[in-house]
């Protein structure tokens, strides 16, 4: 543990800390542009110069100098002053003064810097640079002229995206970044390139021209848009969702964000569910919530509680499933369902449902095996944490399975079963993933059995991990919104509830079955329904979700609903009340409380309540044929992402070439 | 003046060829098995003791630099030979390349054992095409003759040389751009720490040396490290040099001196003096185009080596010297040299790829006088905020020759920038 | 300063080394699991192998399969070296140093010779497809200066004079021995030996 001196002041760091680091274990911040904690350290913008000694008598890189025993490092001295001012001044000379049309002006480092160590006036009075833009499709707008070349775009894409399509090329002043021959960047983490860029050279294409920083209000939030959870910052304005941002969380996506999660939020908008609707003659006419209630009351009225079901959706919140579930109960309804998607999953089981290894955990496995799963388009941040592995430590990656496009290598096993069966692979801390669509099939329980067999679990170390794919579906599980014994059948089935239903489900309902649905979006399951109960989304109310380790998260209203959507657990509460059963909260501390009560795990948020290991799966006959996928087009996904228009041109830009070049 | 029998590269012209039996009956190749016998610390020892500094143009102790490389281990070591020869003035190891490169590879068969490499690369500049087929032709007789590859030379030392060829970039001269270069990347130069001794190519402990260094090394070891540090002024400032003579003088030539010789015999005796005589001079660039200027008062006396250039402000650099008569317009010289500096910047870091061009950019203005007399003082605090702020010595580089200019040239810039002022009012 | 690269219509559809030897060779320099290093060497020998002596895209993407290595890095590579050209160029490249020792010899002369004689510009090529010329920085052959690189060779000790009878007879298909131009004896002074005149008498030069 090196000990040294930063401003007089004795500090003792771990090795390999750089200075930079140590002087912010401080609570010193050093002006840095091309530093990046996630990244590799170039060491080439040398804004964060410190004094060192000993060491020869001119400025150090802090970023990129280990900190050693004895040295006694100044941040702040006149030298260190005038070499920053040098390099500000240097930095500014070519980048254009236009930050009143910049979006990046009011949280740009170079603006902010600039106050710090920017000259009041300017000495450079020759021709400036002007660099082409470059095309790197709907997600990132580019205005180059205004980069540094810091290349932290270009560190981000070969070692975090895994896509190597952005370089510096050229040399000295003529240096830019570029890709190869104006070829376009393809990832579905291209939206960080935004944030890592510290100045306005590349930025969120929607968001262009809509907002200022110091207009927003910052509202911490947790993303729906796959099981993983990420930890997102949802901005603000008025009552408009302006933008999505990610934010850290190490135990889960870092530093980052996929871009549906960031960039789906124009979706929020569209298609709006925004008042309640009855369909009176085969048409869905606007109703009261008053008439829509009496409505539903009315064709409820009689029915017994057998002939009543009802299902939650991808994007249903714990609080509504469990308010539903308690509603259902009350009107002696047992057929609950919240498995969707098709996947035969054993509630009896729980650790045969969730991502036991956790997904920091992943980075001490040292093989990773994927069955029937592509994380890349079924959670994003999970094979970010996969890439990370496999980079820094190049952690073998096998695939059983569709063979899929990936953005690191892996090693083909085979399409189906039989491939699963020979698996033998010599790893101590192995962590096998099984997807979705390896139990969307009548072999589920043999499939599970057999992956069980093959997944190394013992005492510190649980190498079996199942990947949901929507963020509803592992707290509905815990809540147990499934039937209680045996399969969900719609056999006499006479009125269901729909909370947030709109996969392929919704077309095995009964024709005569009578269909409410609760939700936000004209879509799949509005549909299909007689009422509709306009619903708040996950940016418009307080609600739970738990994501596939099992970690329960709470997203924060930041808007209030639209129109006269109410939040889902609001809807369900007042209907009872219509219908003369009341469900005992009436708050929704009250029903949180309840609900942590009926299900502890609930109780401690931000955190994974432990499962038991135990035994599932039963052994079979497989099929031979070949597994699935459960995510045809990653932009499209959800009701928010199918009715973004941002979501739609990257289907247009990304998913449809590739699919040409398939055919 | 340096007498004959003491030195080293007698084939400096290409009056014989470069070939293998040649070489050998200059003496290269000799019993270099005796040498590599008396064991590594010998020829460290030995090295240290002839005080032979870097001929690239830091001037690092060599015996030093090779004291540095690690223990052997699992990793193996490299021997690198720095032949990426651009500095604006030098064409030195040009020489050493295509009409004495046994000397080179006999050397690199030396120095690769005291640092325990097995393999050299030698990255030639690619604009060497000519000479670097003759190193190649040479790698091939040598191999052939058992020199290299396996028990090299007899010595018990299993030992190869491979030859890569640069892509045209002056910064690839920097060690650890070249090792980048070499590694099949740009040739961007690394942050240090780490020092190539302790992760160089491939990451591997690797030793860079200039070719003239290594060329030089056969001869110190039969010699002996005290015939080499008795000649030069010093026990800092040894050995013989090979001397580059560029510019106005009657007949540019290369020529091997000792080190030390003063700067008026230099040029006089080997080069044919100054175009015009020695009052015509204006000023000489002492030691390749990074070394600042030195006017006539101060080339009148000065000697070349490493620390009397250095007591003037100035360097032994590549002692190559590029010499102004007075028809020189001497600030488009130092301007010329701007853009060379803003040319081979590699762009990476900040104020070397902003600074050079600006600097550059203000020179052009300087050259017509199209400036104020302020902009000198700016000019000349530019340079200073690039010098000693950038991840390698190309940002000081394009300072000096600037500093240099206004050291000793000041009044003839403000006299150009008044009458451009003038001729201007009077348009 | 920018490399330029062709346009798309210039650009072929395909490329395969035409020795695949030399390419083996290149790759046997270097360690296996290090053959990002063979990136400049087979830059090199695609330009040697192309009409026009020049890279073609295809032709990096190629080389970033055999190196195994993003197509962007060996592009990386393409645009940061002066001597890898992204564009066909006529058949003798004649690329004139004008870096401060050749300017104080009068390169702006032989370059002028050049610009005269060949009715082209720096940057240009003759229409004929004869002739590429460009100002390069220093090519290390000072105490020749001025001098030119044709090709892979070095014509040094020039004057305007010689500069344009090497033209006339490249453009007549004639070789040119490459070299000081004006007799001396490489970078020996032209006045004669000042040192080891006894060697030189030996060797017939003094």
């Amino acid at each position: 543990m090196p000990k040294l001196k930063i401003n007089n002041v004795e500090i003792e760091v771990a090795p390999g800390t750089n200075l930079l680091q140590a002087a912010e274990q401080m609570g010193i911040e050093i002006p840095r542009f091309c530093y990046h904690d996630k990244l590799s350290v170039p060491g080439n913008c040398r804004m964060c110069l410190v004094e060192v000694k000993p060491g020869p008598p001119k400025p150090q890189a802090s970023c990129c100098l280990a900190a050693a025993d004895g040295m006694e490092v100044l941040t702040d001295s006149e030298l260190v002053h005038k070499a920053r001012k040098g390099v500000m001044e240097f930095l500014l000379i070519n980048h254009p003064l236009d930050c009143p049309i910049c979006d990046q002006g009011g949280e740009c480092d170079l603006q902010d810097q600039a106050v710090a160590y920017g000259y009041d006036r300017s000495r450079y009075f020759e021709a400036k640079r002007a660099v082409k833009d470059k095309e790197l499709g709907p997600v990132v707008k580019t205005v180059m002229t205004r980069c540094i070349q810091c290349t932290r775009c270009v560190r981000f894409a070969s070692e975090i995206a895994g896509v190597d399509d952005l370089g510096l090329l050229n040399r000295g002043e003529d240096v830019e970044i570029g890709t190869y021959i104006e070829k376009t960047m393809a990832s579905e983490m291209s939206g960080n390139l935004v944030d890592v860029c510290p100045v306005g050279a590349l930025t969120s294409a929607p968001y262009e021209f809509t907002a200022r920083p110091w207009e927003l209000r910052k509202v911490e939030s947790v993303d729906v848009m796959d099981a993983v959870g990420c930890n997102i910052r949802v901005d603000v304005r008025g009552n408009e969702v302006m933008r999505i941002l990610p934010r850290l969380n190490e135990a889960i996506n870092e530093t980052w964000l996929a871009d549906k999660s960031r960039l789906a939020m124009d979706g929020l908008k569209r298609q709006r569910l925004d008042r309640p609707y009855v369909r009176r003659d085969g048409k869905l006419v606007e109703a009261s919530w008053e008439d829509a209630f009496a409505f539903a009351a009315d064709k409820l009225k009689g029915l017994q509680g057998a002939q009543m079901a009802a299902l939650a959706g991808d994007l249903a919140c714990a609080e509504s499933v469990y308010a539903l579930k308690k509603f259902m109960n009350g009107l002696g309804s047992n057929m609950l369902e919240c498995r969707v998607d098709g996947a035969a999953i054993d509630v009896s089981a729980p650790a045969s449902w969730r991502f036991n290894t956790t997904i920091a955990g992943l980075e001490q496995a040292d093989a990773v095996v994927l069955v029937g799963c592509n994380p890349r388009t079924e959670a994003p941040l999970i094979n970010a944490r996969i890439r990370k592995v496999w980079y820094n430590k190049r952690v073998p990656v096998y695939v059983i399975g569709q063979k899929i496009d990936l953005n690191y290598p892996y090693t083909y096993l085979g399409a189906g079963v039989d491939a699963l069966e020979k698996l033998s692979i010599k790893a101590e801390r192995p962590a096998m993933i099984l997807g979705t669509a390896a139990l969307q099939r009548a072999d589920a329980s043999a499939v599970l059995a057999a992956v069980r067999a093959k997944a190394v679990v013992n005492e510190g170390w649980n190498g079996f991990n199942y990947l949901h794919t929507a963020a509803g579906r592992m707290g509905a599980l815990m809540l147990g919104f499934t039937p209680p014994q045996g399969q969900f059948s719609w056999q006499g089935i006479k009125a269901v509830w729909l909370n947030n239903v709109d996969t392929d489900v919704v077309k095995s309902i009964p024709a005569d079955a009578f269909v409410i649905y609760q939700g936000h979006h004209g879509d799949a399951g509005a549909a299909r329904a007689d009422v509709i109960f306009p619903a708040a989304t996950y940016t418009e109310k307080n609600a739970t979700y738990v994501n596939t380790e099992g970690r329960v998260q709470q997203t924060r209203q930041a808007t209030s609903p639209v129109g006269q959507a109410k939040e889902d657990w609001k809807i369900i509460r007042a209907f009872s009340e219509v219908i003369g059963k009341p469900l005992s909260f009436n708050t929704l501390a009250d029903l949180r409380a309840a609900m942590a009560k009926d299900v502890p795990a609930f109780g401690a948020v931000d955190a994974i309540t432990p499962v038991a290991w135990s035994d599932f799966g039963k052994a079979g006959t497989l099929d031979a044929k070949p597994f699935g996928t459960a995510v045809a087009n990653y932009y499209q996904t959800c009701v928010i992402s199918r009715a973004s228009v941002t979501m739609a041109q990257c289907t247009e830009a990304f998913v449809k070439p590739l699919a040409m070049a398939a055919e | 003046m340096l007498a004959d029998k003491d030195r080293i590269f007698t084939n400096l012209y290409g009056w014989n060829s470069f070939t293998l039996a040649d070489a050998k009956k200059r003496g290269d190749w000799d019993n270099t098995a005796a040498i590599i016998a008396k064991g590594r610390d010998w020829i460290i020892e030995e090295m240290k003791k002839s005080g032979l500094r870097g001929r690239g143009g830091a001037g690092f102790p060599t015996g030093m630099k090779w004291s540095f490389m690690p223990k052997p281990s699992d990793k193996p070591h490299y021997l690198v030979i720095n032949a990426d020869e651009s500095e604006p003035g030098t064409c030195k190891d040009r020489e050493i390349l295509r009409h004495e490169p046994h000397k080179l590879l006999e050397g690199a068969l030396i120095a690769a054992h005291a640092i325990g490499a097995h393999k050299a690369y030698i990255y030639i500049r690619g604009e060497f095409f000519d000479e670097s087929s003759n190193v190649w032709k040479a790698i091939h007789e040598a191999r052939a003759a058992g020199l290299l590859g396996k028990n090299a030379a007899g010595s018990g030392w299993d030992f190869d040389v491979e030859l890569h060829r640069g892509g045209g970039a002056y910064i690839c001269g920097e060690e650890s751009a070249l090792l980048e270069s070499l590694e099949g990347k740009k040739g961007q130069p690394r942050n240090k720490p780490p020092f190539p001794a302790m992760a160089g190519l491939y990451s591997c402990p690797t030793t860079v040396n200039n070719v003239e260094t290594i060329a030089t090394v056969p001869t110190i070891l039969r010699r002996g490290g005290e015939w080499f540090a008795g000649i030069g002024r010093d026990a800092k400032n040894t050995g013989t040099k090979l001397y580059c003579i560029s510019g106005h003088v009657n007949a540019p030539c290369n020529v091997e001196e000792a080190m030390g010789i003063p700067m008026r015999e230099l040029i006089e005796k080997h080069a044919g003096g100054v175009r015009g005589g020695w009052d015509n001079l204006l000023c000489v660039i002492p030691g390749g185009s990074s070394t600042p200027l030195l006017p006539r008062e101060i080339c009148d006396t000065v000697v070349m080596d490493f620390d009397s250039l250095r007591a003037v402000q100035s360097g032994l650099g590549t002692a190559g010297l590029i010499v102004m008569d007075k028809s020189t317009d001497v600030v488009y010289a130092i301007a010329r040299l701007s853009y060379f500096y803003m040319h081979e910047s590699c762009g990476q870091c900040t104020p070397c790829r902003e600074g050079t061009a600006w600097m550059y950019k203000i020179m052009q203005r300087m050259v017509t006088g199209n400036a104020t007399i302020e902009e000198i003082d700016m000019l000349l605090d530019i340079s200073k905020q690039i010098e000693g702020q950038t991840i390698c010595a190309h940002g000081d580089a394009s300072a000096w020759p600037i500093q240099g200019l206004f050291r000793h040239f000041r009044p003839v810039v403000e006299q150009r920038i008044m009458d451009y002022r003038k001729q201007a009012k009077a348009a | 300063m920018k490399p330029i690269v062709a346009p798309k219509e210039q650009q072929p559809t395909s490329f395969a080394f035409k020795d695949m030897t030399k390419v083996a060779d290149i790759l046997s320099r270097y360690p296996e699991e290090r053959k990002q290093s063979a990136v400049m060497p087979l830059l090199d020998l695609v330009m040697r192998e192309t009409e026009g002596q020049w890279i073609p895209e295809v032709a990096m993407e190629e080389i970033a399969k055999i190196l195994e290595m993003p197509r962007i890095k060996v592009f990386e590579v393409a645009t940061f070296y002066s001597m890898f050209i992204l564009r066909p160029i006529g058949k003798n490249h004649i690329q004139c140093c004008t870096t401060t020792p050749c300017w104080l010899r009068g390169s702006a002369d032989i370059v002028k010779a050049c610009e005269e004689k060949l009715g082209i510009h720096i940057g240009e090529t003759t229409s004929d497809g004869k002739f590429t010329l460009t100002e390069v920085e220093c090519l290390g052959a000072c105490v020749n200066a001025p001098m030119v690189q044709i090709n892979d060779s070095y014509y040094e000790d020039l004057t305007p004079e010689r500069m344009k009878e090497i033209i006339d007879a490249l453009s007549a298909g004639r070789e040119v021995p490459a070299g000081p131009q004006n007799g001396r004896k490489c970078s020996m002074a032209i006045t004669g030996p000042t040192t080891l005149q006894d060697e030189a008498k030996k060797a017939g030069v003094a």
